[in-house]
């Protein structure tokens, strides 16, 4: 039996029944990530002693007779961006190198409750501005298919973990796409719950409106276990809804698409996709009418503004939650030399640590902002995300889920698009809406690009609170194609 | 720079009409802070009241404090503001280093309350409206002290250390509309202004609104228009100036300094200012290169804040009576002036005398044990009336053994004494040091026959007519008593011994 | 829409506290001017009478009740403190509005 390659269900199964001890599985990841990492890259922090000390509890309290949870001894890679008591969290960036927080994010917390055995913290985009994890402070995370591609950003981390086989389960967070975007170029599936959903607090913010942490893996049914485990109120961030988690674990085990009215946005193709993106596109939309479904188009005028809108909410709000990092209280500090004021002190250790991407966005969220420019911009992008929020309902009201691409293209070479922001801002051009507007969506594979033999995304996007429909469209449809292909996609991936 | 001439007040005044706008901040006395759960309880070790939230950690977030809310609104119904039905807090930019987060958060074009009004009352009873523009919920600031500078200043320190105790902390801001039509009484609006908030946020009990604590800090807006015009003219905002005296002569010097400016054909520059305590001047503060940009946008990790309308009434239930009002009626039912109504409100005692009368005494001597012999030792002591380890209770029993005749003033003061150094209630400070008055008339008659005899010579002049004298003999019983005796019935007793009629 | 000048970049910068290279004043002037330049197409809807959201969710009234929660010890919240001293973050000295 390869352990790596078991799903996170699987595990949590032979744990139980005692095939397993959680110390093995942890061992044989370590294992994995000890051979392939440096390769890859996925990590920034291993916690070696932790994980297995997590472990060893999980075997204690079953030889107690304890019950143990849905994903009680399964190992997950940690995207850097959640705060880790003891453990070294710097979000990609220079400016917290070295930082130890004194207090774990609500998520980290749920995991360790569950008994999620935390297997380190993984890389991205700093401050989770990208969509290549190119941006990280820290070099870049190869794409598992292809290690001179990029694994998708804000967290390439987390989705090349998954892909490599260093962990079955992974955590990111999605402000634009960074968790389908990924998930679409490596293969695997990654959800963005409804806004709210999963608590942000110990989240290190981007853009704290359209913030949202979630869930990722190899399969549907991991997800929507490790939803369950993450997702619920939380006191302590006041935009966390108060109301119980839809079914998805439910949802996952009992997928199917039978009498469902899916929509094809007509805004989602065009200039721009991808020919095989599109193909593999159109062949699962052909998948789910073979599977029951009733194909409608619809028609979302106000998604040609949303990239525009999302330019400049998310930098508006990032430049005011990243003030904080001034070099006075945790993180870097530089140009201490005795004579500098705290503002200079402040400005050189800003300059120094931060990334040309985060210095970019924090810019133009300050321009968007400033006195004169507000109406224009910000205010405008506001109304934007009304008439976002309006077409999704009108959508809704015609069908129950939707569908597209997840991103245009394939993963494209590491060092392409890093000196033209414009062209790297198209990768989330279909995932953004349902950020502006708190929905829910997920990606997970429909095929590979013919022309580069790369993974595809297909996106489903269902009304907020309704993060039970992803799952069940989307266990249907990687079940057909599962069947189709005779094996999971990510088994045609090249070993490392 | 040039030195300006200040222009003496009343020159000012003769030719400029003064525009005021105050802007008073006020630390509520919640338990916690206003987004987190840390403790507010004043003089805890530095940084030992913290937490990822007031420290602005990476990845925490803010949750309101409903008590916070709560008391902002009480504030804005005592204000006759209106109450917003739906508002939210706004984030306003800028890099402080005593403020974790680099920004604060406040509320902005949304605030919870808005037009109201504050009737203040001048010391001659006449009454002045002030309007209120606006009262909105923000958070405080940590605490820096300066290293290595002289007297703790900032200029020329070294380096600075921050404890964020105090960052978070739940504060009122509350602003006036332009105060006009104040003329030459301006300063002391402002002063009366300032000390009617304190009463009524106290009244309120939402803050101890202590100055002095800097519970409650003002800045004083203030312009000048040539005499006859509608047109504000440039103001200048001093900040921080914190006692009810610093108020009113902040308004002074600036009102003589702007004229001095303008009488010199100079332009005021609007700039914030320093308001220094020992010789009530003002100084400009740092001038900066470009105007602040704060670039308010609403808190995204917070949500609206809408208060029902069913709440905001019963919120309007439980607001006290206006201290005014209620100043006024008290003052009537004592049957005292203005005038010593306000020594009784500037000494803190209204709320005492008050109780001491609700638990018996009368009015004139619950205001005569309060004002004098309490007043002087809490003076002494420098501590405030209110917090002397005597009640109003005990004070009402003491003014009762007065008036029954057990006691005269000179052994209610001892009483007073036992009291305030705890040796029991009224009754067992009496018992035990036998304080009690020589009213026994042949305890009193042996006393008063030995000091005939040994005055002898006084004694005969007063036989002889000259009642006057017999002050010498009462106070000659007195001394052999040691002052336990009813003064006016040993002066009987002499009289009538000596067969000479009073 | 006017292009962004150095001069409007370098105000930008002081604005963020950023202590900006030469290069990178001239660098994101021409960035932010491109990427300005694509994002101002939101002011298409500037003069529609739609309400702005902020806010994804349409929650209101989320507040705590006012009672006290541990804070961190002193030492857990000076731990990620460049320097302290007296139990205090030192930082350099401050210009300010003294
Ligand atoms: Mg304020
Ligand atoms: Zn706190």
């Amino acid at each position: 039996m390869d352990i790596i390659k078991l799903t996170a269900a699987g595990i949590a199964e032979k744990i139980v029944s005692g095939e397993l001890t959680a110390v093995q599985v942890t061992e044989a990841h370590l294992a994995r990530i000890d051979a392939v990492d440096e390769k890859v890259h996925a990590f920034l922090h291993v916690d070696r002693e932790g994980a297995l000390a997590q472990a060893r509890a999980v075997d204690e309290k079953r030889a107690r007779g304890e019950k143990l949870g849905p994903l009680a001894g399964v190992p997950l890679a940690l995207k850097d961006i959640f705060t880790t008591e003891g453990i070294p969290t710097t979000v990609g960036s220079k400016i917290l190198e070295g930082w130890i927080p004194p207090y774990d994010a609500t998520l980290t917390k749920r995991l360790k409750d569950a008994d999620v055995v935390i297997l380190g913290k993984t890389n991205m985009d700093e401050f989770a501005m990208g969509s290549s994890t190119e941006n990280s402070a820290y070099g870049p995370t190869g794409n598992p298919w292809d290690l001179t591609k990029i694994p998708g950003g804000s967290g390439g981390g987390s989705s090349a973990a998954l892909a490599s086989y260093e962990a079955p389960l992974a955590i990111g967070t999605d402000t634009g796409g960074s968790i389908r975007q990924p998930a679409a170029v490596t293969g695997t599936v990654g959800v963005k719950p409804t806004y709210g959903a999963v608590s942000r607090y110990g989240m290190v913010a981007f853009s704290s409106s359209l913030d949202q942490g979630g869930p990722c893996a190899r399969t549907v049914l991991d997800a929507a276990l490790l939803h369950e485990v993450i997702a619920g109120h939380d006191p302590l961030d006041s935009t966390s809804i108060d109301a119980p988690v839809p079914p998805v674990v439910e949802a996952a085990r009992n997928g199917s698409v039978a009498g469902m009215r899916v929509g094809v946005v007509k805004q989602f193709r065009g200039e721009g996709y991808q020919a095989g993106v599109l193909q593999r596109f159109d062949e699962s939309v052909e998948l789910l009418r073979e599977l029951g479904a009733e194909i409608v188009e619809v028609d979302c005028p106000s998604f040609d503004l949303a990239l525009a809108a999302y330019y400049l909410i998310a930098p508006s709000e990032c430049s005011s939650n990243l003030a904080r990092f001034d070099g006075l209280r945790y993180g870097l500090r530089t140009g201490d030399d005795g004579t500098r004021s705290a503002e200079d002190v402040t400005a050189l250790t800003r300059e120094a640590g931060f990334g040309p991407e985060v210095k970019r966005r924090v810019m133009l969220g300050t321009y968007a902002l400033s006195s004169g420019y507000y109406d224009a911009y910000y205010g405008s992008a506001q109304k934007v995300r009304t008439l976002i929020t309006r077409d999704f309902e009108k959508a809704f009201e015609q069908v129950d889920v939707l569908v597209s691409p997840t991103t245009p293209t394939t993963a494209f070479a590491i060092g392409e698009r890093a000196d033209d922001p414009m062209a790297m801002y198209l990768a989330d051009l279909c995932t953004i809406p349902t950020n502006l507007a708190g929905n829910a969506a997920m990606s997970l594979p429909c095929g590979l690009a013919p022309e580069d033999g790369l993974p595809v995304g297909l996106q489903i996007i269902a009304p907020a609170m309704k993060d039970d429909r992803l799952y069940k469209v989307g266990a249907a449809v990687e079940a057909a194609f599962t069947e189709r292909w005779g094996h999971p996609l990510l088994e045609e991936a090249p070993s490392l | 720079m040039t030195v300006t001439e200040l222009v003496p007040y009343e020159d000012a005044l003769a030719s400029y009409d003064p525009v005021m706008g105050l802007e008073v901040h006020v630390e509520l006395g919640t338990k916690t802070k206003m987004f987190c759960g840390c403790s507010t309880e004043l003089g805890a070790d530095a940084n030992s009241q913290t937490c990822p939230t007031c420290l602005g950690l990476p990845g925490a977030l803010p949750v309101v404090n409903a008590t916070g809310v709560e008391s902002a609104i009480r504030i804005g119904l005592a204000l006759h503001c209106e109450i917003a039905e739906w508002c939210r807090f706004a984030r306003k930019n800028y890099f402080y280093p005593d403020m974790p987060k680099n920004f604060q958060t406040s509320q902005y074009d949304e605030p919870i309350a808005f037009n109201g009004y504050l009737d203040v009352q001048l010391e001659d009873g006449e009454i002045f409206r002030v309007e209120i523009e606006r009262a909105h919920m923000e958070e405080d600031t940590g605490k820096s002290t300066h290293v290595g500078g002289a007297t703790g200043r900032i200029h020329g320190a070294r380096h600075s250390l921050l404890d964020y105790n105090r960052a978070g902390i739940p504060l009122i801001e509350i602003v006036t509309k332009p105060i006009e039509g104040a003329g030459e009484r301006a300063p002391e609006v402002a002063k009366a202004y300032v000390a009617e908030l304190r009463e009524l946020i106290k009244a309120l009990g939402v803050s101890e609104a202590r100055m002095e604590m800097g519970q409650m800090r003002c800045d004083v807006n203030l312009s000048l228009r040539p005499n006859g015009t509608e047109k504000f003219g440039t103001r200048s905002e001093t900040k921080n100036v914190n006692s009810l005296r610093s108020v009113e002569r902040a308004v002074r010097y600036e009102i003589s300094r702007h004229a001095g400016v303008l009488n010199a054909g100079g332009k005021i520059v609007q700039e914030t200012r320093h308001f220094h305590e020992e010789d009530g001047s003002t100084t400009a503060g740092r001038i900066k290169e470009e105007a602040e940009d704060y670039r308010y946008f609403p808190e995204p990790d917070l949500v609206p804040v809408a208060p029902a309308r069913e709440w905001v009434e019963e919120l309007r239930g439980t607001l006290p009576e206006l201290p005014r009002v209620r100043r006024n009626r008290l003052r009537e039912e004592w049957g005292i002036s203005e005038h010593d109504m306000q020594s009784i409100l500037n000494a803190g005692a209204v709320d005492l005398i008050e109780a001491t009368i609700a638990a018996g005494a009368d009015s004139a001597a619950a205001r005569k044990w309060w004002m004098g012999e309490l007043a002087r030792r809490a003076n002494e002591e420098g501590t405030a009336l209110a917090e002397l380890p005597i009640s109003p209770a005990q004070v009402a029993r003491i003014a009762a053994l007065v008036a029954d005749g057990s006691l005269n003033d000179k052994l209610a003061r001892q009483v007073i004494e036992g009291v305030l150094a705890g040796e029991g209630e009224p009754d067992a400070v009496v018992e035990q040091r036998g304080l009690k008055l020589v009213s026994d008339d042949s305890a009193l008659g042996a006393a008063v026959d030995e000091a005939i005899a040994a005055n002898a010579a006084i004694a005969d002049k007063i036989r002889a007519g000259k009642v006057a004298a017999a002050g010498a003999l009462v106070g000659a019983v007195m001394k052999a008593t040691r002052g336990q005796a009813d003064a006016a019935r040993v002066r009987e007793l002499i009289l009538e011994k000596l067969g000479v009629e009073g | 829409m006017p292009g962004i000048t150095r001069e409007e970049v370098a105000h930008l910068a002081r604005l963020a506290r950023l202590e900006l290279q030469d290069e990178e004043l001239d660098h994101f002037a021409t960035q932010l001017d491109d990427i300005i330049g694509a994002v101002a197409r939101v002011s298409e809807v500037a003069e529609q009478d739609v309400p702005p959201t902020s806010h994804p969710l349409p929650l209101t009234n989320v507040m705590r009740p006012d009672v006290v929660r541990p804070s961190l010890t002193p030492q857990a919240a000076l731990s990620g403190a460049p320097a302290q001293e007296q139990q205090r973050f030192k930082v350099p000295q401050i210009l300010g509005e003294d």
